[in-house]
């Protein structure tokens, strides 16, 4: 067995700058995508034509894989829309951002129709306005209900940022194939970078655990 | 006065409501009874609007509840509702449950909200359990913080749908000695129930409904010793209501 990690332990820095850009494509995903999701699962859980449509949008984002989304945005649409160039950041950004709002959706609506519809009655015979239930009444109960599915969809969002190598985001994947191509240390470098994304998401499911039980006021 | 004309509402293919007109009068307590599939609660749910109905209108004075979101948040004002399965909000304490109404309908500040919530659980018998929340509570103490969360509205009108149902024998007893404390200090209701001596007890008229159609409106006293119809003395037959009073 040849394992030497000497040649590795130096660019154990440059692979961990990586955590940053990681992390900041999940980050604004995350945050788009809970936005956008949210919104569109309050569309979508009502019967409407707007939301036939958002559901089959939702439909094609979950249908497809994101290695095709990202491929279909940053090289295909370039062809059919003159003077569009994004950035392999700007593709990542959006792409991450629909994909997991279009996942999200299906959590929240699954979320709001968790929600004992009794209670929203009984705060419309109160005459509790529509936001003022969405925000002291929906939102509340339903995220202590889909908790821990979106701390899940958090976790496989940060894995799958993995994917924004193909098009040379700058992310952890992406340096290791820089490091093991000049060091010719693949695995060496691999059980830093598995280390590394495991260390990440154990911290964010531990983090969702004690949300969670913040969050249970049925066990309180 | 709460004018309700040709009323109709259809579920699929079930005719609930079949041209029900009835004029209520905010000053007189209302039992509505009959029974189930009768279409008693859709009737006193189109009241406040969370049924609308397929055709028909319904005014409380002049104004129509279902011709604009205005007329139906003035008329929800007026209105309180009291659930079957009382429909507390189940992440919030039983003084939380009171007070959200109050601070984000009526605009109290929290300490005024928490002054007038705690007088109307005061008022239900719960002073001691103003920090539990729903699931630590037993049924007849949800509903009583659900009749608390109503009257701190201050409605001039309460709905009670079915307000005994869903409890035992014995919190029956203890649900409805609120509900007729409240009326006998003045509370205006209507009231959908199952439990008629409660109902000729606290009701001044009856109103009788079978198969979506109201059969008679009839002075309490006078209906449970001469129903009108051949349908409610059969309907009070069945009940085997003996006209005793507990």
């Amino acid at each position: 067995m040849n394992i030497d990690f000497t040649r590795i332990i130096p660019r154990i820095p440059y692979l961990l700058e990586g955590v940053q850009v990681t992390l900041m494509i999940a980050l604004v995903a995350a945050l788009i995508g809970s936005v956008l999701g949210f919104t569109i699962a309050l569309i979508t859980s009502k019967k409407g034509p707007l939301g036939k449509l958002l559901f089959l949008f939702v439909d094609f984002f979950r249908g497809t894989p994101l290695y095709f989304q990202l491929f279909f945005y940053h090289y295909g649409l370039p062809q059919v829309i003159p003077g569009f160039l994004p950035t392999a950041y700007h593709s990542a950004f959006v792409i991450f951002s629909i994909n997991s709002a279009a996942y999200l959706s299906e959590i929240f609506r699954a979320g709001i129709q968790s929600i004992d519809k009794g209670q929203i009655e009984a705060a419309k015979a109160l005459n509790i306005s529509t936001w003022d239930i969405v925000v002291g009444i929906i939102i509340p109960i339903g995220a202590k209900n889909v908790l821990p599915a979106i701390i899940n969809e958090f976790i496989t969002l940060i894995k799958e940022t993995s994917v924004a190598a193909v098009i040379s985001v700058n992310e952890i994947m992406r340096r290791h194939t820089i490091v093991a191509g000049t060091t010719f240390r693949a695995f060496e470098s691999l059980i830093i970078v598995g280390l590394i994304y495991y260390t990440i998401t154990k911290t964010l499911s531990i983090l969702g655990k004690i949300v969670e039980r913040k969050l249970r006021y049925d066990l309180r | 006065m709460i004018y309700v004309n040709r009323l109709n509402k259809h579920f699929q293919d079930s005719h609930v409501l079949n041209e029900v007109s009835i004029t209520f009068d905010p000053h007189i307590t209302y039992a509505i009874i009959g029974s189930s599939g009768s279409g008693k609660s859709t009737l006193l749910r189109c009241l406040n609007g969370l049924e609308t109905p397929t055709s028909g209108v319904i005014k409380i004075d002049d104004v129509d509840i279902f011709a604009s979101k205005d007329n139906l948040a003035k008329a929800r004002s007026n209105m309180g509702m009291v659930f079957q399965s009382f429909n507390l909000f189940e992440h919030k304490t039983a003084i939380e449950n009171v007070m959200f109404a109050l601070i984000k309908v009526k605009q109290h500040t929290k300490e005024e909200a928490f002054k007038i919530a705690s007088q109307a659980l005061d008022k239900v018998g719960l002073s001691h359990r103003y920090n539990n929340y729903p699931h630590q509570l037993s049924g007849g103490e949800k509903q009583r913080v659900s009749i608390a969360r109503t009257l701190a509205m201050s409605p001039q009108l309460v709905l009670f749908d079915e307000p005994t149902s869903a409890l035992d024998p014995e919190m029956t007893i203890e649900v409805l000695k609120v509900i007729k404390a409240l009326v006998k200090d003045g509370l205006k209701c209507i009231l959908v129930t199952h439990e008629m001596t409660f109902a000729k007890e606290v009701a001044d008229m009856i109103v009788y409904m079978d198969q979506g159609k109201i059969l008679e409106v009839t002075p309490s006293d006078d209906f449970f010793t001469q129903p009108q119809t051949l349908r409610a003395q059969q309907f009070l037959s069945h009940t085997q209501f003996k006209g005793e009073t507990q």
